[in-house]
Protein backbone atom coordinates (compact mmCIF):
# COMPACT_ATOMS: atom_id res chain seq x y z
CA UNK A 1 0.00 0.00 0.00
CA UNK A 2 1.07 3.55 -0.93
CA UNK A 3 1.74 5.72 1.96
CA UNK A 4 -0.94 8.65 2.43
CA UNK A 5 1.07 12.04 2.59
CA UNK A 6 -2.15 13.63 3.22
CA UNK A 7 -2.66 11.95 6.29
CA UNK A 8 -4.32 14.50 8.97
CA UNK A 9 -4.93 17.03 6.13
CA UNK A 10 -7.47 19.73 8.04
CA UNK A 11 -11.20 19.94 7.03
CA UNK A 12 -10.18 23.25 5.18
CA UNK A 13 -7.36 26.30 5.46
CA UNK A 14 -7.32 29.88 4.67
CA UNK A 15 -4.84 29.29 2.35
CA UNK A 16 -3.43 26.48 0.59
CA UNK A 17 0.29 27.38 -1.04
CA UNK A 18 1.02 25.63 -4.03
CA UNK A 19 4.93 24.66 -4.10
CA UNK A 20 7.59 25.21 -1.85
CA UNK A 21 10.24 26.84 -3.74
CA UNK A 22 11.41 30.05 -2.12
CA UNK A 23 8.77 32.16 -2.83
CA UNK A 24 6.28 29.76 -2.10
CA UNK A 25 7.67 28.81 0.92
CA UNK A 26 8.22 32.69 2.31
CA UNK A 27 4.57 33.60 1.60
CA UNK A 28 3.57 30.40 3.32
CA UNK A 29 5.20 31.32 6.46
CA UNK A 30 4.78 34.97 6.21
CA UNK A 31 0.89 33.96 6.40
CA UNK A 32 1.24 31.34 9.01
CA UNK A 33 2.67 34.06 11.19
CA UNK A 34 -0.23 36.52 10.43
CA UNK A 35 -2.33 33.79 11.57
CA UNK A 36 -3.95 31.97 9.33
CA UNK A 37 -4.37 28.40 8.38
CA UNK A 38 -1.91 27.16 5.76
CA UNK A 39 -1.23 23.93 4.28
CA UNK A 40 1.55 23.85 2.20
CA UNK A 41 1.99 21.46 -1.14
CA UNK A 42 5.11 20.47 -2.51
CA UNK A 43 5.27 17.87 -5.57
CA UNK A 44 8.74 16.84 -5.10
CA UNK A 45 9.94 14.52 -2.08
CA UNK A 46 12.05 17.28 -1.03
CA UNK A 47 11.20 21.42 -0.27
CA UNK A 48 13.21 24.19 -1.84
CA UNK A 49 12.14 23.97 -5.76
CA UNK A 50 15.54 25.23 -7.27
CA UNK A 51 17.15 26.00 -3.81
CA UNK A 52 17.83 22.34 -3.99
CA UNK A 53 20.82 19.76 -3.21
CA UNK A 54 21.66 15.94 -3.73
CA UNK A 55 23.50 13.62 -1.98
CA UNK A 56 25.86 11.12 -3.60
CA UNK A 57 28.12 8.01 -2.40
CA UNK A 58 31.34 9.08 -1.04
CA UNK A 59 29.91 11.47 1.58
CA UNK A 60 29.35 14.37 -1.31
CA UNK A 61 26.77 16.71 -1.01
CA UNK A 62 25.94 18.79 -4.45
CA UNK A 63 24.38 22.44 -4.12
CA UNK A 64 22.32 23.28 -7.38
CA UNK A 65 22.28 26.91 -6.96
CA UNK A 66 23.47 27.94 -3.65
CA UNK A 67 26.77 30.58 -4.46
CA UNK A 68 25.21 34.09 -5.70
CA UNK A 69 22.73 35.94 -2.95
CA UNK A 70 22.33 39.63 -3.29
CA UNK A 71 23.24 41.21 0.18
CA UNK A 72 19.72 42.17 0.17
CA UNK A 73 18.77 38.48 1.59
CA UNK A 74 20.58 39.15 4.87
CA UNK A 75 18.11 41.93 5.78
CA UNK A 76 14.93 39.99 4.03
CA UNK A 77 16.13 36.86 5.97
CA UNK A 78 16.29 38.25 9.09
CA UNK A 79 12.68 39.63 8.51
CA UNK A 80 11.23 37.22 7.14
CA UNK A 81 12.60 34.08 8.47
CA UNK A 82 15.10 33.55 11.48
CA UNK A 83 18.05 36.04 12.39
CA UNK A 84 19.96 32.32 12.71
CA UNK A 85 19.55 32.03 9.22
CA UNK A 86 20.34 35.27 8.48
CA UNK A 87 23.69 35.21 10.43
CA UNK A 88 25.03 31.90 8.46
CA UNK A 89 25.01 34.72 5.06
CA UNK A 90 28.91 35.15 4.36
CA UNK A 91 30.64 37.01 1.38
CA UNK A 92 32.34 35.37 -1.40
CA UNK A 93 35.24 37.64 -1.37
CA UNK A 94 36.92 35.94 -4.81
CA UNK A 95 35.02 36.04 -8.44
CA UNK A 96 36.67 35.88 -10.88
CA UNK A 97 36.24 36.38 -14.55
CA UNK A 98 38.75 34.61 -17.16
CA UNK A 99 37.53 35.35 -20.86
CA UNK A 100 39.47 36.47 -24.09
CA UNK A 101 39.01 39.59 -23.33
CA UNK A 102 40.38 40.17 -20.05
CA UNK A 103 41.19 37.96 -16.95
CA UNK A 104 40.90 39.29 -13.05
CA UNK A 105 39.36 39.14 -9.79
CA UNK A 106 36.96 41.46 -8.02
CA UNK A 107 35.48 41.14 -4.53
CA UNK A 108 32.03 42.09 -6.77
CA UNK A 109 31.11 45.32 -5.36
CA UNK A 110 30.32 48.89 -6.75
CA UNK A 111 34.49 50.54 -5.41
CA UNK A 112 35.56 47.60 -6.48
CA UNK A 113 33.98 47.62 -10.00
CA UNK A 114 34.61 51.35 -10.11
CA UNK A 115 38.20 50.51 -9.61
CA UNK A 116 38.49 47.90 -12.49
CA UNK A 117 36.81 50.30 -14.86
CA UNK A 118 38.78 52.72 -14.38
CA UNK A 119 42.47 51.48 -13.85
CA UNK A 120 42.09 48.30 -16.12
CA UNK A 121 39.36 49.26 -18.72
CA UNK A 122 40.37 53.08 -18.52
CA UNK A 123 36.91 54.63 -18.49
CA UNK A 124 36.67 57.71 -17.16
CA UNK A 125 35.67 57.87 -13.65
CA UNK A 126 32.49 60.42 -13.75
CA UNK A 127 30.92 57.71 -16.63
CA UNK A 128 31.01 55.10 -14.57
CA UNK A 129 29.48 56.93 -11.37
CA UNK A 130 26.78 58.04 -13.56
CA UNK A 131 25.81 54.61 -15.28
CA UNK A 132 25.87 53.30 -11.92
CA UNK A 133 23.33 56.07 -10.37
CA UNK A 134 21.21 55.62 -13.43
CA UNK A 135 21.37 51.82 -12.89
CA UNK A 136 20.41 52.27 -9.11
CA UNK A 137 17.54 54.61 -10.03
CA UNK A 138 15.93 52.51 -12.09
CA UNK A 139 12.25 51.28 -11.33
CA UNK A 140 9.50 49.25 -12.20
CA UNK A 141 7.83 52.76 -13.99
CA UNK A 142 10.37 53.24 -16.25
CA UNK A 143 10.13 53.22 -20.00
CA UNK A 144 10.43 49.72 -21.26
CA UNK A 145 11.37 50.39 -24.22
CA UNK A 146 14.79 50.77 -23.30
CA UNK A 147 17.05 47.76 -23.55
CA UNK A 148 20.00 46.48 -21.65
CA UNK A 149 22.57 47.15 -24.89
CA UNK A 150 20.84 50.05 -25.26
CA UNK A 151 21.17 51.26 -21.62
CA UNK A 152 25.21 50.02 -22.52
CA UNK A 153 25.86 51.65 -25.29
CA UNK A 154 24.54 55.13 -24.01
CA UNK A 155 27.69 54.44 -21.22
CA UNK A 156 30.24 52.90 -22.93
CA UNK A 157 29.85 52.86 -26.71
CA UNK A 158 32.29 50.05 -28.94
CA UNK A 159 33.19 48.64 -24.96
CA UNK A 160 31.95 45.02 -25.25
CA UNK A 161 34.71 43.82 -22.57
CA UNK A 162 32.68 46.50 -20.37
CA UNK A 163 29.34 45.17 -21.32
CA UNK A 164 30.92 41.34 -20.26
CA UNK A 165 32.26 42.46 -17.54
CA UNK A 166 28.92 43.76 -16.17
CA UNK A 167 26.41 41.52 -17.63
CA UNK A 168 27.70 37.96 -17.42
CA UNK A 169 27.22 37.40 -14.19
CA UNK A 170 23.54 38.93 -14.48
CA UNK A 171 22.85 36.30 -17.14
CA UNK A 172 24.44 33.08 -14.62
CA UNK A 173 21.98 34.77 -11.99
CA UNK A 174 18.80 35.55 -13.68
CA UNK A 175 19.38 34.42 -17.49
CA UNK A 176 18.30 37.73 -18.39
CA UNK A 177 19.84 38.89 -21.89
CA UNK A 178 21.17 42.02 -23.68
CA UNK A 179 17.64 42.40 -25.27
CA UNK A 180 15.73 42.50 -22.35
CA UNK A 181 14.59 45.68 -20.77
CA UNK A 182 17.25 48.00 -19.06
CA UNK A 183 15.18 48.35 -16.01
CA UNK A 184 15.11 44.79 -14.96
CA UNK A 185 18.96 45.17 -15.31
CA UNK A 186 19.16 48.31 -13.09
CA UNK A 187 16.35 46.40 -10.43
CA UNK A 188 18.74 43.51 -10.15
CA UNK A 189 21.97 44.96 -10.54
CA UNK A 190 21.55 47.50 -7.57
CA UNK A 191 20.63 44.44 -5.43
CA UNK A 192 23.29 42.04 -6.65
CA UNK A 193 26.61 44.23 -7.80
CA UNK A 194 26.63 46.74 -4.91
CA UNK A 195 27.67 45.28 -2.06
CA UNK A 196 29.35 41.78 -2.96
CA UNK A 197 28.33 38.31 -3.49
CA UNK A 198 27.25 36.10 -0.82
CA UNK A 199 26.41 32.60 0.35
CA UNK A 200 24.89 30.22 2.85
CA UNK A 201 27.61 28.84 5.02
CA UNK A 202 26.47 25.17 6.06
CA UNK A 203 24.64 24.36 2.72
CA UNK A 204 21.43 24.44 0.97
CA UNK A 205 19.94 21.51 3.00
CA UNK A 206 20.71 23.29 6.02
CA UNK A 207 19.10 26.70 4.93
CA UNK A 208 15.83 24.55 3.56
CA UNK A 209 15.64 22.64 7.06
CA UNK A 210 15.74 26.12 9.30
CA UNK A 211 13.07 27.43 6.75
CA UNK A 212 11.19 23.75 7.13
CA UNK A 213 11.66 23.84 11.42
CA UNK A 214 10.27 27.63 11.07
CA UNK A 215 7.52 27.19 8.86
CA UNK A 216 5.94 23.95 11.21
CA UNK A 217 6.88 26.48 14.57
CA UNK A 218 4.49 28.94 12.66
CA UNK A 219 1.91 26.20 12.16
CA UNK A 220 2.36 25.56 8.21
CA UNK A 221 0.84 22.48 7.48
CA UNK A 222 4.00 21.08 5.44
CA UNK A 223 3.44 18.15 3.16
CA UNK A 224 6.25 16.48 0.32
CA UNK A 225 4.61 14.59 -1.95
CA UNK A 226 1.64 16.30 -2.37
CA UNK A 227 0.86 17.01 -6.58
CA UNK A 228 -1.91 19.62 -6.97
CA UNK A 229 -4.09 18.56 -10.37
CA UNK A 230 -6.90 21.05 -10.19
CA UNK A 231 -7.54 24.51 -8.51
CA UNK A 232 -11.60 24.37 -8.08
CA UNK A 233 -13.28 28.02 -9.31
CA UNK A 234 -17.12 28.95 -8.72
CA UNK A 235 -18.66 31.95 -9.00
CA UNK A 236 -15.28 34.05 -9.44
CA UNK A 237 -13.96 32.87 -6.21
CA UNK A 238 -11.60 30.05 -5.33
CA UNK A 239 -13.22 27.09 -3.31
CA UNK A 240 -10.35 24.24 -3.17
CA UNK A 241 -7.73 22.77 -4.62
CA UNK A 242 -7.42 18.75 -5.63
CA UNK A 243 -4.13 16.88 -4.20
CA UNK A 244 -2.99 13.63 -4.76
CA UNK A 245 -6.92 12.87 -5.67
CA UNK A 246 -8.77 14.61 -2.72
CA UNK A 247 -10.22 18.01 -2.55
CA UNK A 248 -9.51 20.58 0.04
CA UNK A 249 -11.69 23.61 0.80
CA UNK A 250 -9.79 26.76 1.16
CA UNK A 251 -10.37 30.90 0.80
CA UNK A 252 -7.32 31.52 -1.20
CA UNK A 253 -4.43 29.65 -3.32
CA UNK A 254 -1.11 31.14 -3.87
CA UNK A 255 0.35 29.22 -7.17
CA UNK A 256 4.32 29.00 -6.39
CA UNK A 257 4.35 26.12 -9.65
CA UNK A 258 5.12 27.95 -13.00
CA UNK A 259 2.92 30.57 -14.29
CA UNK A 260 1.47 29.27 -16.98
CA UNK A 261 1.10 26.03 -16.10
CA UNK A 262 -0.58 27.44 -13.18
CA UNK A 263 -2.89 29.08 -14.90
CA UNK A 264 -3.48 27.29 -18.21
CA UNK A 265 -3.34 23.71 -16.76
CA UNK A 266 -4.51 23.89 -12.81
CA UNK A 267 -7.33 26.35 -13.05
CA UNK A 268 -7.96 26.13 -17.06
CA UNK A 269 -8.45 28.68 -19.42
CA UNK A 270 -12.39 28.38 -19.82
CA UNK A 271 -12.22 29.99 -16.05
CA UNK A 272 -10.91 33.14 -17.88
CA UNK A 273 -10.96 36.05 -19.33
CA UNK A 274 -10.08 35.89 -23.20
CA UNK A 275 -7.73 38.70 -23.34
CA UNK A 276 -6.19 37.52 -19.84
CA UNK A 277 -5.22 33.93 -21.54
CA UNK A 278 -4.09 35.38 -24.69
CA UNK A 279 -1.88 37.59 -22.30
CA UNK A 280 -0.65 34.27 -20.32
CA UNK A 281 0.00 32.63 -23.60
CA UNK A 282 2.08 35.00 -24.60
CA UNK A 283 4.16 35.28 -22.03
CA UNK A 284 8.08 33.90 -22.94
CA UNK A 285 9.84 31.93 -20.47
CA UNK A 286 13.41 32.19 -19.24
CA UNK A 287 15.77 29.39 -20.19
CA UNK A 288 16.92 26.74 -18.82
CA UNK A 289 20.53 25.39 -17.50
CA UNK A 290 22.83 22.25 -17.99
CA UNK A 291 24.90 21.79 -14.85
CA UNK A 292 28.19 19.71 -14.39
CA UNK A 293 28.75 18.15 -11.25
CA UNK A 294 32.31 17.68 -9.84
CA UNK A 295 33.31 16.22 -6.63
CA UNK A 296 36.40 15.51 -5.49
CA UNK A 297 37.83 12.13 -3.57
CA UNK A 298 38.57 12.63 0.32
CA UNK A 299 41.70 14.59 0.98
CA UNK A 300 41.66 16.36 -2.67
CA UNK A 301 41.66 20.26 -2.40
CA UNK A 302 41.49 22.76 -4.67
CA UNK A 303 43.10 26.30 -3.52
CA UNK A 304 40.62 28.70 -2.47
CA UNK A 305 42.93 31.14 -4.78
CA UNK A 306 40.43 29.50 -7.65
CA UNK A 307 38.17 31.75 -6.85
CA UNK A 308 34.23 31.14 -5.36
CA UNK A 309 32.67 32.24 -8.73
CA UNK A 310 34.55 31.79 -11.77
CA UNK A 311 32.85 33.15 -15.22
CA UNK A 312 34.94 31.43 -17.94
CA UNK A 313 34.36 32.01 -21.52
CA UNK A 314 36.27 31.04 -24.44
CA UNK A 315 33.95 32.70 -26.75
CA UNK A 316 35.35 36.09 -28.11
CA UNK A 317 32.84 37.94 -27.20
CA UNK A 318 29.17 37.91 -25.01
CA UNK A 319 26.56 37.29 -26.92
CA UNK A 320 23.09 35.64 -25.97
CA UNK A 321 22.94 32.82 -28.66
CA UNK A 322 26.68 31.53 -28.27
CA UNK A 323 25.31 31.26 -24.54
CA UNK A 324 22.52 29.32 -24.85
CA UNK A 325 24.55 26.80 -27.20
CA UNK A 326 24.93 23.27 -26.80
CA UNK A 327 28.35 23.41 -27.45
CA UNK A 328 29.02 25.44 -24.19
CA UNK A 329 31.74 28.34 -24.68
CA UNK A 330 30.93 29.93 -21.93
CA UNK A 331 30.55 28.63 -18.14
CA UNK A 332 30.18 29.67 -14.75
CA UNK A 333 31.70 27.71 -12.24
CA UNK A 334 30.73 27.98 -8.08
CA UNK A 335 33.67 26.60 -6.03
CA UNK A 336 32.58 25.21 -2.90
CA UNK A 337 35.25 24.64 -0.80
CA UNK A 338 35.47 22.77 2.94
CA UNK A 339 34.19 26.37 4.71
CA UNK A 340 30.73 25.26 2.93
CA UNK A 341 30.24 22.18 5.17
CA UNK A 342 33.37 22.51 7.50
CA UNK A 343 32.40 19.23 9.11
CA UNK A 344 32.35 17.14 5.85
CA UNK A 345 35.97 18.64 4.48
CA UNK A 346 34.94 18.12 0.93
CA UNK A 347 35.87 20.13 -2.69
CA UNK A 348 33.44 20.32 -5.08
CA UNK A 349 32.98 22.10 -8.39
CA UNK A 350 29.24 22.94 -10.21
CA UNK A 351 29.39 24.32 -14.07
CA UNK A 352 26.70 25.77 -15.15
CA UNK A 353 25.54 26.65 -18.61
CA UNK A 354 22.27 28.35 -19.84
CA UNK A 355 20.51 26.27 -21.96
CA UNK A 356 17.35 25.81 -24.42
CA UNK A 357 15.34 23.02 -23.63
CA UNK A 358 14.18 21.64 -26.96
CA UNK A 359 18.10 21.51 -27.98
CA UNK A 360 18.22 18.55 -25.17
CA UNK A 361 14.22 17.01 -25.29
CA UNK A 362 14.17 16.52 -28.73
CA UNK A 363 17.38 14.38 -29.04
CA UNK A 364 16.96 10.51 -28.78
CA UNK A 365 18.01 8.60 -25.88
CA UNK A 366 21.36 7.39 -27.66
CA UNK A 367 22.21 10.73 -28.31
CA UNK A 368 21.17 12.45 -25.17
CA UNK A 369 23.79 10.36 -22.80
CA UNK A 370 26.12 11.09 -25.64
CA UNK A 371 25.69 14.93 -25.54
CA UNK A 372 26.08 14.60 -21.97
CA UNK A 373 29.28 12.75 -21.58
CA UNK A 374 30.34 15.36 -24.25
CA UNK A 375 29.72 18.16 -22.01
CA UNK A 376 31.03 16.34 -18.74
CA UNK A 377 34.15 15.65 -21.08
CA UNK A 378 34.18 19.52 -22.42
CA UNK A 379 34.27 20.83 -19.01
CA UNK A 380 36.77 18.66 -17.55
CA UNK A 381 38.96 19.63 -20.44
CA UNK A 382 38.31 23.42 -19.58
CA UNK A 383 38.44 23.06 -15.46
CA UNK A 384 42.38 21.72 -16.48
CA UNK A 385 43.15 25.13 -16.83
CA UNK A 386 42.25 25.84 -13.39
CA UNK A 387 42.99 22.69 -11.29
CA UNK A 388 45.83 20.57 -13.00
CA UNK A 389 45.42 17.17 -13.20
CA UNK A 390 41.30 17.91 -12.16
CA UNK A 391 40.95 14.06 -13.72
CA UNK A 392 42.90 12.22 -11.05
CA UNK A 393 41.22 14.04 -8.22
CA UNK A 394 37.97 13.47 -8.99
CA UNK A 395 35.35 11.02 -7.38
CA UNK A 396 32.25 11.65 -8.81
CA UNK A 397 31.02 13.21 -11.88
CA UNK A 398 27.42 13.95 -13.45
CA UNK A 399 25.46 16.05 -15.61
CA UNK A 400 22.50 17.36 -15.30
CA UNK A 401 20.02 18.72 -18.29
CA UNK A 402 16.94 21.08 -19.09
CA UNK A 403 15.18 17.69 -19.22
CA UNK A 404 16.50 17.08 -15.32
CA UNK A 405 15.30 20.50 -14.30
CA UNK A 406 12.18 19.88 -16.23
CA UNK A 407 11.99 16.25 -14.15
CA UNK A 408 12.15 17.92 -10.67
CA UNK A 409 10.32 21.09 -11.00
CA UNK A 410 8.00 20.22 -13.32
CA UNK A 411 8.20 23.68 -15.05
CA UNK A 412 7.29 24.09 -18.56
CA UNK A 413 10.45 23.72 -20.59
CA UNK A 414 12.67 23.28 -17.47
CA UNK A 415 12.63 27.24 -16.96
CA UNK A 416 15.27 27.86 -14.59
CA UNK A 417 15.15 31.62 -14.29
CA UNK A 418 10.83 31.74 -14.04
CA UNK A 419 9.46 34.30 -17.14
CA UNK A 420 10.40 37.38 -19.08
CA UNK A 421 9.17 40.89 -17.95
CA UNK A 422 5.75 40.59 -19.18
CA UNK A 423 5.11 37.45 -16.62
CA UNK A 424 5.50 40.34 -13.69
CA UNK A 425 1.92 41.56 -14.98
CA UNK A 426 0.23 38.57 -15.59
CA UNK A 427 0.96 37.10 -12.31
CA UNK A 428 0.16 40.58 -10.48
CA UNK A 429 -3.59 40.58 -12.27
CA UNK A 430 -4.14 36.81 -11.64
CA UNK A 431 -5.92 37.93 -8.18
CA UNK A 432 -8.26 40.59 -10.88
CA UNK A 433 -9.19 37.25 -12.69
CA UNK A 434 -10.23 35.46 -9.83
CA UNK A 435 -10.94 36.46 -6.40
CA UNK A 436 -8.34 34.45 -3.77
CA UNK A 437 -6.03 33.15 -6.41
CA UNK A 438 -2.37 33.98 -6.66
CA UNK A 439 0.98 33.53 -7.57
CA UNK A 440 4.64 33.67 -6.58
CA UNK A 441 7.54 32.38 -8.32
CA UNK A 442 10.28 33.63 -10.64
CA UNK A 443 8.32 36.09 -12.99
CA UNK A 444 9.71 39.29 -15.00
CA UNK A 445 13.59 38.57 -14.40
CA UNK A 446 13.53 41.60 -11.04
CA UNK A 447 10.94 39.15 -9.07
CA UNK A 448 13.61 35.82 -9.78
CA UNK A 449 16.77 34.50 -8.06
CA UNK A 450 17.02 34.07 -4.29
CA UNK A 451 16.54 37.77 -3.33
CA UNK A 452 13.86 38.06 -6.03
CA UNK A 453 12.05 35.09 -4.71
CA UNK A 454 12.21 35.37 -1.10
CA UNK A 455 10.88 39.45 -1.45
CA UNK A 456 7.87 38.52 -4.13
CA UNK A 457 6.43 35.55 -1.59
CA UNK A 458 6.19 38.56 1.00
CA UNK A 459 4.49 40.89 -1.43
CA UNK A 460 1.96 38.48 -2.40
CA UNK A 461 1.62 37.47 1.39
CA UNK A 462 0.75 41.01 2.08
CA UNK A 463 -1.63 41.01 -0.51
CA UNK A 464 -3.54 37.65 0.41
CA UNK A 465 -3.57 38.78 3.75
CA UNK A 466 -5.50 41.75 2.86
CA UNK A 467 -7.65 39.51 1.01
CA UNK A 468 -8.54 37.59 4.31
CA UNK A 469 -8.93 39.98 6.74
CA UNK A 470 -11.34 41.56 4.33
CA UNK A 471 -14.39 40.10 5.14
CA UNK B 1 -6.43 57.45 18.45
CA UNK B 2 -5.50 61.13 18.18
CA UNK B 3 -2.81 62.24 15.81
CA UNK B 4 -0.15 61.88 18.08
CA UNK B 5 -0.75 58.29 19.27
CA UNK B 6 -0.69 57.93 15.45
CA UNK B 7 2.66 59.02 15.18
CA UNK B 8 3.80 57.32 18.42
CA UNK B 9 2.73 53.83 16.31
CA UNK B 10 4.21 54.48 13.50
CA UNK B 11 7.55 55.25 15.47
CA UNK B 12 6.98 51.82 17.01
CA UNK B 13 6.63 50.28 13.76
CA UNK B 14 9.69 52.02 12.27
CA UNK B 15 11.48 51.26 15.21
CA UNK B 16 11.14 47.51 15.04
CA UNK B 17 11.90 47.72 11.32
CA UNK B 18 15.10 49.64 11.65
CA UNK B 19 16.59 49.16 15.23
CA UNK B 20 19.41 50.96 14.42
CA UNK B 21 18.12 53.97 13.13
CA UNK B 22 17.92 57.08 15.35
CA UNK B 23 14.17 57.92 15.18
CA UNK B 24 14.24 61.55 17.55
CA UNK B 25 15.52 63.46 15.16
CA UNK B 26 12.73 63.02 12.83
CA UNK B 27 11.84 65.68 10.42
CA UNK B 28 8.00 65.62 9.93
CA UNK B 29 7.72 66.70 5.94
CA UNK B 30 11.18 65.59 4.40
CA UNK B 31 10.33 62.30 2.85
CA UNK B 32 11.56 59.01 5.56
CA UNK B 33 13.04 57.44 2.82
CA UNK B 34 15.69 60.68 2.65
CA UNK B 35 16.25 60.22 6.31
CA UNK B 36 16.61 56.64 6.88
CA UNK B 37 17.77 53.70 5.11
CA UNK B 38 14.39 52.36 4.17
CA UNK B 39 13.71 50.38 0.65
CA UNK B 40 10.60 49.30 -1.09
CA UNK B 41 10.21 46.63 0.84
CA UNK B 42 10.62 48.49 4.23
CA UNK B 43 7.24 50.46 3.44
CA UNK B 44 5.50 47.11 2.36
CA UNK B 45 6.49 45.75 5.96
CA UNK B 46 5.15 49.01 7.67
CA UNK B 47 1.92 48.59 5.67
CA UNK B 48 1.57 44.92 6.57
CA UNK B 49 2.15 45.67 10.80
CA UNK B 50 -0.62 48.72 10.33
CA UNK B 51 -3.02 45.77 9.64
CA UNK B 52 -1.42 43.60 12.14
CA UNK B 53 -1.61 45.82 14.99
CA UNK B 54 -4.45 47.97 13.89
CA UNK B 55 -6.15 46.35 11.14
CA UNK B 56 -5.90 49.01 9.16
CA UNK B 57 -6.17 48.30 5.55
CA UNK B 58 -4.31 50.72 3.06
CA UNK B 59 -4.48 49.49 -0.80
CA UNK B 60 -1.57 49.73 -3.09
CA UNK B 61 -2.85 52.64 -4.73
CA UNK B 62 -2.25 55.13 -1.58
CA UNK B 63 0.90 53.52 -0.62
CA UNK B 64 2.54 57.38 -1.86
CA UNK B 65 0.41 58.58 1.32
CA UNK B 66 3.50 57.05 3.38
CA UNK B 67 5.80 59.29 2.48
CA UNK B 68 6.77 61.62 5.16
CA UNK B 69 5.62 61.00 8.58
CA UNK B 70 3.43 64.40 8.07
CA UNK B 71 1.87 62.97 5.24
CA UNK B 72 1.59 59.23 6.59
CA UNK B 73 -0.38 60.53 10.02
CA UNK B 74 -2.27 63.14 7.95
CA UNK B 75 -3.74 59.38 5.70
CA UNK B 76 -3.75 57.54 8.68
CA UNK B 77 -5.85 59.82 10.75
CA UNK B 78 -9.76 59.36 9.52
CA UNK B 79 -8.80 55.76 9.12
CA UNK B 80 -7.71 54.78 12.95
CA UNK B 81 -9.89 58.17 15.08
CA UNK B 82 -12.07 55.18 16.48
CA UNK B 83 -9.52 52.80 17.22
Amino acid sequence: MTRDFLKGVRDRYDVVVIGAGLAGMTAANALARAGHGVLLLEQHFKLGGLATWFRRPGGHIFDVSLHGFPVGMIKSCRRYWTREIADRIVQLKNIRFDNPMFSLSTTFDRDDFTRLLVERFHIAPDAVGRFFDTARDMNFYDDQAITTRELFDRFFPGREDVVRLLMEPITYANGSTLEDPALTYGIVFSNFMSKGVFTFQGGTDRLVEAMRDEMVRNGVDVRIRANVQRIHVRGGRVEAVTVNGRTVPTRAVVSNANLKTTILDLIGSDRLDRDFVDQVRAVRLNNSSTQVYMALGAGQMIDESCGDLLFSSTAPAFRTDLLLSRDASSRTYSFYYPKTRPERNRCLIVASTNANYADWAELPREEYELAKGNLARSTLDDVEKYVPGIRDKLDHVEVSTPVTFRRYTQHVDGASFGTKFEGLAVSRALPEQIAGMYHAGSVGIIMSGWLGAVNYGVIVANDVDAFLLKK
Amino acid sequence: MTASEIREAILSILSDLAPDEDLSQLKEDVPLRDQLELDSMDFLDIVMELRKRYRVQIPEEDYAALTSMKSTVEYLEPLMKDL
